[in-house]
């Protein structure tokens, strides 16, 4: 849980993302990067890319050209489960929990790729098995209070309102223990208070753990307030990238939000 | 008992009789944590060397502020070694409220649970410049605090360390010195009128009392009670704090306030204090949720429960009980009433008191018939705090029992109840003109409240004296008395009722959310918020029923039956603390509430059927905003009187 923010190294960069869907352009040409320990949103209208821009960065889409980084190595193409390994962790617009499951059941499978116990020493449940879980247990309970969600550690995830299941499911991609969080529209669909409570977890995650976080939020002024640095999409295309402040005076961020006619 | 004049002193004896013995539960990361008494007692002597070392004082003050917090009473403990007066305060106050009291007691050192406090402490820093230090205990988000500012509670102890390493007696040469006729704490009363005062309770006031309800109820070493209560209430450091150091019992602090009820169901505490609104809340969610429950389940609830009524009520009227109820009863026990209790966390419960308003006859019933035996006391803050207590075979819902041991009770001409024990408070900080007023020179307290002995002796409150007011005819008009009748009826969470100085009675209601709102579904009502609710047409008439219901029984009273509800209106907004509606114990505040609301009580007298309002209300977070409503006044049935007729 140490703090190590903006320390300044590139943690993952994406370096001339070029993404179609048949002719349709998702994205064109896209570079930047997100340094270790900072809070990076993605932001733009409607259609701009932004959750195409979050899946490749997974290793759900793969670009037709372009590379990503991640730290200091070139990306093979990999399966997401191995890209989980490797320390990113993300959550989805939809929420996309085990809604009959317990808090506590899906939080614990977000420790699952910390798990190597085999089939048979889970099924006796003696030794590696039952040390993995208590350990994975413990590291989840910190996770609990770190939310306080202790009252419904054991409330089936489908029970809970929208709210606190967007909170459960940034809870199971903390579980994950990992370096990068991918957080899509992780306030969509709140009221001003749920939006508050997001806020202050997501500022406290990257300050007590020091996990790098990536957030594409629809909401600008949420965005203005938590991110260090922000990118702008639009149509596909990169159109702005800087502080809060430079994007705010940014003239084609401005024309994009307030909507001005395309060529 | 000399030798053992204050709690510090009563520490130190329990860290040596019951070493081994817990004396604190807390439940972290889903496991409860224990701490024995001499664990305590050295979590408390580490604490109070690095609060010494800071520069605290005998006579200063500690401001203690969160929710209940084992290192929150551990704090209490080591000001009290200190011969510091610990000022423990409600953890959801205001800034302006915790300003108050913080400039009002000259504190200079702050214990906060957790950033949330800190951060209030850090914005009356200000107008407070005597603050020294605050201490947290919570340290999440505290890292990059001002360090000479702001200290962890860890950090304090390991300070202490230091100190105790070169003399290991430091803070024993202090309690040492601490006796019986100290100040022990500082409550500030919340104040239903003007600003709080500051209760001054000595150790002799405490421990007296807490002593006489100790060996009234037997309680010992092997009981444990839940802390759930706030902490700048005088209850809870009764309980959890004087009590539990004098007869060496646990206490248990919940996770979060939200987790009380599993906690206790895990904990199964034998001794409960509760308030009626508590006992409210939990026989509505039962009773939402038996009507989802399968039909056998539902079935077996209700005629167990018809059985457990009749057996109740006959064992009330002094009727003989049927082998048959008997048997059925028995059998009730092991299927139904077990596992009630069980899931409110009473399976173990042999005490249960309530108190801080009055309870429905048919809630206090339920509850005792399933075996839960609640039973009211009376008391408050000036009184350190208990005045009365009902005897286990003398417990009635509408009575709050007779004096405690060394109590003595008496009513003025006007109905007021005055009381003398050994539990008057010393004084109102800094305030001998309410002192004064409030302390005859005799020696016995004013309360405020009028009631009277009814025919077994047993004190019965009816309202506040200053409220109790007549109609334009001078018949008796006494709020509260109505009120509580109102509330009584599951849908109406606060009822305040007019017709001191009016030609009748009007009252002002405001819904229960979940009840109403639960009606509403299974009548297939479509509602947004909860203003529509409020407004609907079938709200209306759902609450018109029961205000007729309570005239009906007025009626019967011939005192009270001029005071029969004529007109009403569901206000808009539920009545909030955060909005200065409600004291922080959820009292009404009468006059804050005549000056906001006086458009609509108007308009209850002026006979308008509908009424504008815009009100103010406070966010959590201290930002204000404002609630517009239309709201719609109805008139009531009202009945003849029966004590005229007859």
């Amino acid at each position: 849980m140490s703090t190590n923010q903006n320390s300044g190294d590139v943690l993952l960069s994406v370096e001339n993302i070029s993404l179609s869907f048949g002719g349709v352009k998702a994205l064109e040409n896209i570079s930047f990067d997100i340094k270790a320990g900072e809070v990076r949103a993605i932001i733009g209208p409607n259609g701009a890319g932004k959750s195409s821009m979050l899946n490749v960065i997974n290793g759900f889409y793969h670009p037709q050209e372009g590379e990503v980084w991640f730290q200091g190595e070139k990306r093979k193409s990999l399966k997401p489960y191995q890209i989980a390994r490797q320390g990113i962790a993300r959550t989805f617009q939809n929420i996309a929990l085990f809604k009959g499951m317990s808090t506590l059941d899906n939080l614990m499978t977000g420790r699952f790729t910390k798990m190597s116990a085999n089939i048979f020493w889970q099924a006796i449940w003696k030794g590696k098995a039952e040390n993995e879980e208590i350990a994975n247990r413990e590291f989840v309970e910190h996770i609990i209070d770190f939310l306080e969600i202790q009252a419904i550690r054991k409330t089936p995830v489908g029970r809970l309102p929208y709210g606190l299941q967007k909170r459960v499911e940034l809870g199971r991609a903390l579980a994950a223990e990992s370096k990068l969080l991918l957080l899509d529209e992780p306030m969509a669909g709140m009221n001003i208070e749920e939006k508050e409570d997001m806020c202050r977890f997501i500022l406290d995650v990257n300050d007590q753990f020091g996990t790098t976080i990536a957030l594409i939020e629809h909401d600008m002024s949420v965005v203005m307030d938590i991110a260090d640095r922000v990118v702008v999409l639009d149509y596909g295309r990169k159109i702005g990238d800087g502080t809060p402040d430079e994007i705010r005076g940014n003239q084609a961020v401005i024309d994009a939000y307030l909507g001005v006619a395309h060529d | 008992m000399s030798d053992l004049d204050t709690f510090p002193k009563v520490l130190l004896k329990q860290s040596r009789e019951l070493e081994n013995h817990p004396a604190m539960r807390e439940k972290e990361y889903g496991i409860w944590q224990t701490w024995t008494w001499s664990e305590y007692h050295r979590e408390v002597e580490r604490f109070a060397a690095g609060l010494k070392e800071l520069g605290f004082r005998r006579g200063d003050k500690l401001f203690v502020v969160g929710q209940n917090r084992p290192r929150l009473y551990f704090a209490i403990s080591a000001a009290q070694c200190l011969g510091g007066i610990p000022v423990p305060t409600y953890y959801d106050s205001v800034v302006e409220e915790m300003s108050f009291v913080i400039s009002h007691a000259e504190v200079r050192f702050v214990v906060a649970e957790d950033q949330e406090q800190v951060d209030k402490i850090i914005d009356i820093r200000e107008s407070c410049p005597d603050i020294e230090c605050v201490i947290y205990d919570n340290t999440r988000g505290l890292e990059n605090y001002d360090s000479a500012f702001a200290k962890s509670f860890i950090s304090v102890q390991e300070l202490g360390d230091t100190v105790c390493s070169k003399d290991q007696d430091a803070v024993k040469k202090e309690i040492d010195l601490g006796s019986g006729s100290d100040t022990s704490v500082m409550l500030y009363t919340s104040g239903t009128t003007g600003q709080p005062k500051g209760v001054v309770l000595t150790y002799d006031n405490v421990r007296s009392i807490a002593q006489i309800c100790i060996d009234h109820e037997g309680l010992n070493k092997d009981d444990s009670v839940i802390a759930y209560l706030p902490m700048a209430w005088v209850v809870d450091h009764f309980i959890s704090y004087a009590q539990a150091h004098l007869a060496g019992f646990c206490v248990c602090c919940p996770e979060s306030p939200e987790t009380v009820l599993q906690d206790s169901r895990e904990i199964g505490p034998t001794y409960h204090f509760t308030s009626p609104r508590i006992l409210e809340t939990h026989r509505t969610s039962l009773l939402i949720r038996m009507e989802d429950a399968s039909r056998i389940k539902r079935g077996m609830f209700h005629y167990f429960l018809n059985i457990a009524k009749k057996t109740h009520d006959a064992q009330g009227t002094g009727n003989t009980v049927s082998r048959f109820d008997r048997l059925m009863y028995s059998i009730g026990k092991i299927l139904v009433f077990e596992p009630l209790k069980n899931q409110l966390g009473y399976s173990r419960a042999r005490l249960t008191y309530t108190a801080g308003e009055a309870i429905g006859p048919d809630m206090f019933d339920f509850y005792r018939s399933i075996g839960i035996h609640v039973k009211q006391v009376y008391g408050q803050t000036e009184a350190s705090p208990f005045v009365t207590v009902q005897p286990d075979d003398q417990v009635r819902s509408d009575t709050v029992g007779i004096a405690i041991d060394q109590v003595e009770i008496k009513l003025t001409d006007e109905g007021e109840v005055l009381f003398k024990s050994p539990g008057v408070f010393h004084s109102y900080y800094k305030n001998p003109e309410a002192t004064a007023s409030a302390k005859t020179e005799d020696g016995w307290v004013r309360t405020g409240d009028a009631g009277f002995f009814d025919k077994e002796g047993h004190l019965k409150i009816i309202d506040r004296t200053k409220d109790v007011g007549r109609l334009n005819d001078q018949s008796i008009f006494a709020p509260k008395y109505i009120e509580n009748k109102l509330k009584f009826f599951p849908y109406i969470l606060e009822a305040i009722t007019f017709g001191d100085g009016r030609d009748e009675a009007t009252a002002f209601i405001n819904i229960d959310l979940s009840a109403v709102g639960d009606w509403a579904e299974r009548k297939g009502l479509s509602y947004a918020s909860y203003q529509e609710l409020a407004g609907h047409d079938d709200t209306y008439a759902l609450i018109r029923d029961c205000v007729e219901k309570v005239n009906a029984d007025l009626a019967n009273d011939e005192l009270l039956s001029r005071s029969q509800i004529q007109r009403f209106l569901i206000l808009h907004k539920e009545l909030d603390a955060d909005d200065g509606e409600l004291t922080r114990t959820r009292k009404v505040r009468r006059r804050i509430i005549a000056e906001r609301y006086k458009v609509l009580i108007d308009a209850l007298y002026d006979g308008s059927e509908r009424c504008k309002i815009e009100s103010e209300v406070t966010f959590e977070d201290g930002r204000k905003g404002t609630l517009k409503g239309d709201l719609r006044i109805v008139s009531v049935k009202t009945f003849e009187s029966m004590a005229k007729s007859a």
